[in-house]
């Protein structure tokens, strides 16, 4: 887009393209991260009503009270913004900030459609994990900042939760960056392109079982329930959150649902195939872009809808898990991470791994159109091949991730054997 | 021909500031959780830096390594030295003279070491590179044994020794292992001789 809007100003002005389109790309994601926000916090109270046999919000805007967020956020201005007198004040100021810029951030990296992002990275999937991570840091400052035992505690869980979720669920991303051969978040969406087999939760049983894990070691990292151990509000008040009020306290909770949908959209995009629909329409009819300028917007907008309505889709489904499941206890938590969602994944990873090598066919070698391997062939990128994340540090087994790495090229041939010989 | 302002130098020198800046309020600091704050803002900055280089692995890395790290640093630098609300530390006369020989002669290391890199010194702006090419999938290869970086070196003397980095790294990766099942291993042993005094 920069190179599009740079020819148009002299050489001297072209830094005002760049800045123009930089400004375009934040407000973009900020109205994104806010009206999600906006629609998230409203789709909680209807879900929690409805699950709870009662209404939800029914006054505030009309029929189904879809101004409750807005009026919320009005009484949230009006509030005193109040710091303890023992607080550490820059820090406790400081503190919903940090959060907020972290669980923004991790959108950066995230493509909509093919290519849409506001920055393609080369590594997107250890990016948006990496920085992810990061949100934590602002509620141990709040949890430490506000000078109170409950936030304190609420602090120390969410650090002691968010460190061990983070091992399953890096385990988990492995799986489908190593069955893509990419980081690139567009090169792994690009592949699971055609029919919904081709999503990579049906690549194989691992695959499938990988993305319910995924799905609750996500849940666990943002903090939301049945892991909210951080606020906990029958044995913690509010946890670390006890102390904020006013618009520092919704900032908290802007980058709490930023999250859940960087989560959502990530697990998106890596397993439920992306800006991909279900039924491959926009390349069926040719809203492609090699098309036209104008098809590819198209498709593009259309592949930003299935984005989202994914995203949405599974932040509704957390929804639903917090008002249906009571909260774990903290030893409880830990045991389900380290007893349960670790070793689940890394065997998931080994078979997963092994399907791959050996090349065994699956749903999508048997969908009733062209072969998937034509269209992973067909992609520009699939030669340009980055291998998975080798990170040693965390388990052995990620010496196979890299020898995997290697062998996908020769393994796509092996695969497309068997196929071409049936057709 | 006037070209504008170069981004990247304004850039480099931005991430730059801002990681000078916080480094040294690191030092200044005596608040154990401000210091620690500072210095995730430092290295933050530091993979700044890495991005703008087009080292996105190694900007990511930066990120999940030191800045998550640091996370750790915080928890036990809270858990283990507090002794009241806000955790305070006091650096005494020795220990400044100490701290300031150590930094001091890293310093007179490291700045004849900017200096003495030829290709770095009195580039005009034409030489300089436009945009900047990503370098994981060169990583990446690296580390399994093929450098296809070398493939584009001049000096035929340099390109030699294209197994890679795939040795260094399985001793790197046996070496953690090790180290982990050491630490399970301690930790277990110390329970198994607490049920023995029980019995």
């Amino acid at each position: 887009m920069a190179e599009f809007l740079a020819p148009y100003f002299s050489t001297n002005w072209q830094w005002v393209a760049y800045l123009l389109v930089a400004l375009v790309h934040c407000a973009l994601l900020i109205g994104l991260v806010a009206k999600g926000a906006l629609l998230f916090i409203w789709l909680e109270r209807k879900v929690s009503g409805r699950i709870q046999d009662r209404l939800g919000p029914t006054r505030v805007g009309g029929k189904f009270g879809w101004l409750q967020t807005l009026a919320d956020g009005v009484k949230l201005i009006a509030k005193e913004d109040v710091t303890p007198g023992d607080a550490d004040r820059m820090l406790f100021k400081l503190a919903p900030y940090v959060s907020f810029c972290a669980s923004f951030a991790a959108f950066i990296a995230i493509p909509f459609a093919a290519g849409w992002a506001a920055q393609n990275l080369n590594t997107g999937v250890f990016f948006v994990l990496a920085v992810l991570g990061m949100e934590v840091f602002g509620v141990i400052l709040a949890g430490y900042a506000s000078a109170s035992k409950w936030s304190l505690f609420g602090a120390m869980r969410e650090a002691a939760q968010v460190v061990s979720y983070e091992v399953p669920l890096g385990i988990c991303a492995v799986v489908p960056v190593m069955i893509a051969g990419s980081m690139d978040l567009n090169v792994i969406g690009e592949r699971q392109a055609g029919w919904f087999t081709n999503w990579f939760v049906f690549h194989d049983p691992f695959t499938f079982i990988t993305f319910w894990v995924y799905f609750t070691c996500s849940t666990a990292s943002v903090n939301r329930a049945p892991f909210d151990l951080a606020e906990a509000e029958s044995e913690l008040v509010a946890g670390f959150h006890t102390e904020y009020s006013g618009l520092r306290w919704s900032f908290f909770f802007m980058a709490e649902y930023g999250s859940m949908l960087v989560v959502s959209l990530l697990a998106a995009i890596l397993f439920l195939g992306g800006w991909n629909g279900p039924i491959p329409i926009t390349h069926l009819v040719g809203l492609t872009a090699e098309q036209g300028v104008l098809t590819g917007v198209v498709g593009g907008l259309l592949g930003i809808g299935n984005t989202l309505f994914k995203g949405a889709a599974l932040v509704t489904v957390m929804i639903w898990v917090r008002w249906t499941l009571p909260r774990l206890r903290i030893d409880q938590v830990m045991t389900t991470c380290l007893k349960y969602c670790t070793p689940i994944a890394a065997a998931m990873f080994l078979g997963a791994a092994l399907w791959n090598l050996s090349g065994i066919p699956f749903l999508n070698d048997l969908a009733p159109h062209r072969a998937p391997l034509e269209v992973r062939e067909a992609l520009p990128n699939s030669t340009a091949q980055a291998e998975p994340p080798a990170d040693g540090t965390e388990q052995p087994e990620s010496n196979d991730a890299v020898a995997q790495g290697v062998s996908s090229a020769d393994h796509e041939t092996h695969v497309a054997g068997p196929v071409q010989a049936r057709r | 021909m006037e070209q504008g302002i170069y981004w990247p130098s304004f850039f480099f020198l931005l991430f730059g500031a801002i990681s000078c800046l916080f480094s040294v309020a690191v030092v200044l600091t005596s608040n154990i959780v401000r210091m620690a704050f500072y210095l995730v803002l430092a290295l933050a900055a530091t993979s700044g830096l890495f991005f703008l280089a087009g080292a996105d692995f190694v900007g990511a890395m930066q990120l999940m390594i030191y800045v998550g790290g640091t996370l750790v640093l915080l928890i036990f630098g809270v858990m283990l030295t507090g002794k009241g609300p806000f955790v305070s530390l006091s650096t005494r006369g020795g220990e400044w003279i100490l701290a300031a020989l150590v930094g001091g002669s890293l310093l007179a290391t490291l700045l004849p070491a900017t200096q003495a890199v030829d290709q770095w010194q009195g580039i005009s702006r034409d030489e300089l590179p436009q945009t900047v090419s990503p370098t994981a999938t060169r990583l990446g290869l690296g580390l399994l044994g093929a450098r296809v970086d070398k493939l584009d070196q001049p000096n035929p003397a340099l390109r030699e020794g294209m197994s890679g980095y795939l040795l260094p790294f399985e001793i790197v990766s046996i070496h953690l292992l090790v180290v982990l099942i050491g630490a399970a291993y301690l930790a277990r042993a110390k329970r198994r001789r607490a049920t023995e005094i029980v019995e």
